[in-house]
């Protein structure tokens, strides 16, 4: 079976194009069938293709065609497959097609029902192939993919302009750092003469030892890219916005699978970072100072999906801690239960604003636990999930992320210190911030009065992915990963009962926190958040750490002055001449044309005798 | 054939005046019908030229293209004729000036 691996990518992506030719002329039950069937069936096909590796686990590779030839340089068209992938693979069709199924009825009422299938079938198609190359040429291929059908479907509903300027700034934004991420590959390329990741990374390590400045300057590079795509600091700002899509797309793209991809990139390349010890350090600051500044704006969001995006941003920081300090597959583990749990909190979200008429102020909803009980119970396993509570899925991975953040041993040469305990502690108190926003969201959607009706009720297609990914949630970390041949082996985690307690304290202390003031409403924590200081630093925090209207100030409206003072530059004066010539001779034949017969019939014998004089003459 | 020693450039002078005096029947009338009429004078002038052609190389192709000239003029006076009608039905009018309705 495992040769019929291409099949897997190639299921979503005929899928794909047989719904954009239709043009939306298939009937809806057809364009449901394609779309979440595909997906599904891929998702068996990796089941099976999964089952097979278990029983070799040798990496297995398979090259389909030469994808071009350029001098030396011939990228095939080929697919790489060990455990890494594999989970990666069973994540995005797995997730992936719960998710599909799940859109089969939240978008039921829409009138661009085909064209949505057909862009998430194009993007799973793209996320497939990003985690299958085998060279980074095709793995750019899959990642601007898979951008682009991100810009597709956050600018889905494409009348409120509102919704296209959100889609332009993820796009925008992460092509900063894709534009990073390919000259990180040019460099990659002129230096070892090949991009198929695993002879490159053997030749990285042949070619130059740790702390070298190339693979340095290539790891940041990739970072770069990594940045954009996964949204951590400074590049995360389009993530809160592209919430403007519909909630499936936010569950799929920018919660399970594409915003992940950064995180695989650094996990595929590890031996490259490995010989930049510095960049590595790099990563996990980045992730530390991500996931506590996104959980501080979580923590004061109003809108129940910017509160997951943020949320999403900050778990991403946890990833990239993860890597930051070697703990490669406890990041990948975290990917993969984040996946889960943070799809199952975006499509219950997604629920409760199908049932409650678009509404998306979670101070407009409220006491729906009784009235929504399916979404009610998987938002608390997600939240319990997402804030790391004893034996659910995130506290398995989260657990492993800060005990290797806190057994991190050596000084780093960039902050010269022992720099372990302080990014325990940073990401204990992400845990902590962690715990208190989901569980407000958890007490003030559906807990105190109520102040909107739900006017339905979830269905099938949306209750059974949402039992499933609770399920999933609630178990899928009590089975540690296969990635040991992958990765380097880490040691095993020796710290005190005391380390230990505490990490399973702060999530417990931190849904106390939240119980006291969202669902108690207790006066200590009132007359700290109603002062004046309280209210600034909490619009500070809302904002986003004021990061968008910083941007703005420095790189948009700048670049913008100087657009405009370009506009009347006496270059393009050039190009406006051409052009108004071409459309003063076009204004003058335009009016020839009279429709007068007669004069038509004139200009023809005139013409005539032109030629007849000029070629009697000549002879 | 010795009685009609009208010389080839004779006739071709005659159908060139022809042949002009329809052209101009066309660019300057505005009355469709005058301007079947100067079409089916251009036609003739044609067949005239062909038929003085024919005699002079000894040929009977000249005959046979008057024979075709006239069956096309045949043709196109029914085809005309019925445009004469409908562009009348039409525009309530025979002023080709007024059927403009293709400008720009």
């Amino acid at each position: 079976m495992l040769n019929y691996v291409w099949l897997v990518p190639l299921l979503p992506f005929v899928s794909s194009v047989l719904l954009i030719l239709s043009a939306g002329r298939l009937p809806r039950k057809l364009v449901a069938l394609f779309g979440a069937g595909s997906v599904g069936l891929a998702a068996l096909l990796v089941l099976v293709i999964g089952w097979q590796f278990m029983q070799t686990q040798t990496p297995y590779s398979v090259h389909l065609w030469t994808w071009m030839n350029i001098g030396d340089f011939s990228p095939g068209f080929s697919f790489y497959v060990d455990q890494l992938t594999l989970v990666m693979l069973s994540i995005i069709t797995g997730v992936g097609f719960l998710i599909h199924l799940y859109s089969t009825e939240f978008m039921q009422h829409d009138s661009d029902y085909s064209r949505y299938f057909a862009y998430m079938n194009m993007f799973v198609a793209a996320m497939l192939i990003l985690v299958l190359a085998d060279n980074l040429l095709l793995l750019y291929l899959g990642w601007e993919g898979v951008g682009v059908c991100s810009y597709l479907l956050v600018g889905f509903w494409y009348k409120d302009p509102a919704n296209g300027a959100a889609s332009r700034k993820a796009f925008v934004v992460t092509r900063v750092g894709d534009t990073a991420m390919a000259l990180g590959l040019f460099l990659l390329f002129t230096e070892l003469r090949t991009l198929e990741i695993q002879p490159m990374l053997e030749a990285a390590n042949n070619t130059w030892s740790i702390g070298d400045s190339i693979p340095a300057i290539a790891a940041l590079l990739l970072l770069g890219g990594a940045v954009g795509k996964s949204a951590q600091l400074p590049l995360h700002t389009w993530l809160p916005d592209a919430m403007a899509g519909p909630t499936p797309v936010s569950a799929l793209i920018h919660a399970a699978t594409m915003v992940t991809a950064g995180v695989y990139l650094i996990a595929r390349t590890h031996g490259l970072f490995l010989l930049a010890p510095d960049v590595l350090m790099l990563v996990a600051v980045i992730g530390l100072a991500t996931l506590l500044l996104a959980a501080f704006a979580a923590l004061n969001q109003t809108d129940i999906k910017r509160i997951l995006a943020y949320s999403t941003i900050s778990q991403i920081g946890y990833m990239f801690l993860a890597l930051g300090v070697g703990a490669w597959s406890a990041g990948i583990f975290h990917l993969m239960t984040h996946a889960f749990f943070k799809a199952l909190l975006f499509l219950a979200a997604g629920a409760v604003i199908h049932c409650l008429h678009h509404e998306h102020n979670i101070f407009k909803m409220g006491g729906l636990r009784s009235k929504l009980p399916i979404v009610f119970w998987s938002f608390l396993i997600g939240s319990a999930a997402l804030a790391a509570l004893p034996f659910t899925s995130g506290f398995f991975s989260k657990d492993q992320i800060l005990l290797s953040a806190f057994e991190l041993h050596g000084t780093s040469t960039l902050l010269g210190m022992h720099v372990g305990p302080w990014l325990w502690a940073g990401g204990l108190l992400g845990a902590l911030l962690t715990a208190i926003y989901s569980f407000r969201l958890v007490f003030i959607v559906f807990f105190g009065a109520a102040h909107t009706e739900p006017d339905k009720q979830p269905g099938w297609r949306m209750a059974g992915p949402l039992a499933l990914l609770c399920l999933l949630s609630l178990v899928g970390g009590w089975f540690a990963l296969p990635l040991a041949s992958v990765f380097p082996t880490s040691a095993e985690h020796h710290v005190s009962h005391l380390i230990e307690g505490i990490s399973i304290a702060i999530p417990l202390i931190g849904v106390f926190i939240a119980w006291l003031i969202y669902y108690k409403k207790s006066n200590s924590f009132s007359s700290i958040t109603d002062s004046s200081s309280g209210q600034a630093l909490s619009s500070f925090w809302k904002s986003g750490w004021a990061i968008d209207t910083l941007y703005n100030r420095l790189i948009v409206s700048p670049y913008v002055t100087v657009a405009n003072a370009m506009r009347g530059e006496w270059l393009d004066k050039i190009y406006h001449g051409v052009v108004a010539i071409s459309v003063g001779l076009h204004q003058l034949l335009s009016n020839s044309q009279t429709g007068k017969m007669r004069w038509y019939l004139t200009g023809m014998v005139f013409g005539l005798i032109v030629l007849v004089s000029i070629f009697g003459w000549a002879r | 054939m010795e009685g009609l020693a009208i010389p080839l450039n004779h006739v071709l002078i005659v159908a060139t005046l022809l042949f002009i005096t329809g052209l101009a029947g066309i660019m300057f009338r505005r009355n469709i019908i005058f301007i079947l009429m100067s079409l089916e004078v251009m036609l003739n002038s044609a067949g005239l030229a062909f038929v003085a052609a024919g005699t002079a190389w000894q040929q009977a192709d000249g005959q046979v293209i008057f024979m075709l000239i006239l069956t096309v003029a045949a043709a196109e006076v029914s085809v005309g004729l019925g445009l004469v009608l409908q562009i009348q039905r039409r525009f309530r009018t025979l002023d080709m000036d007024q059927a403009t309705r293709l400008n720009s």
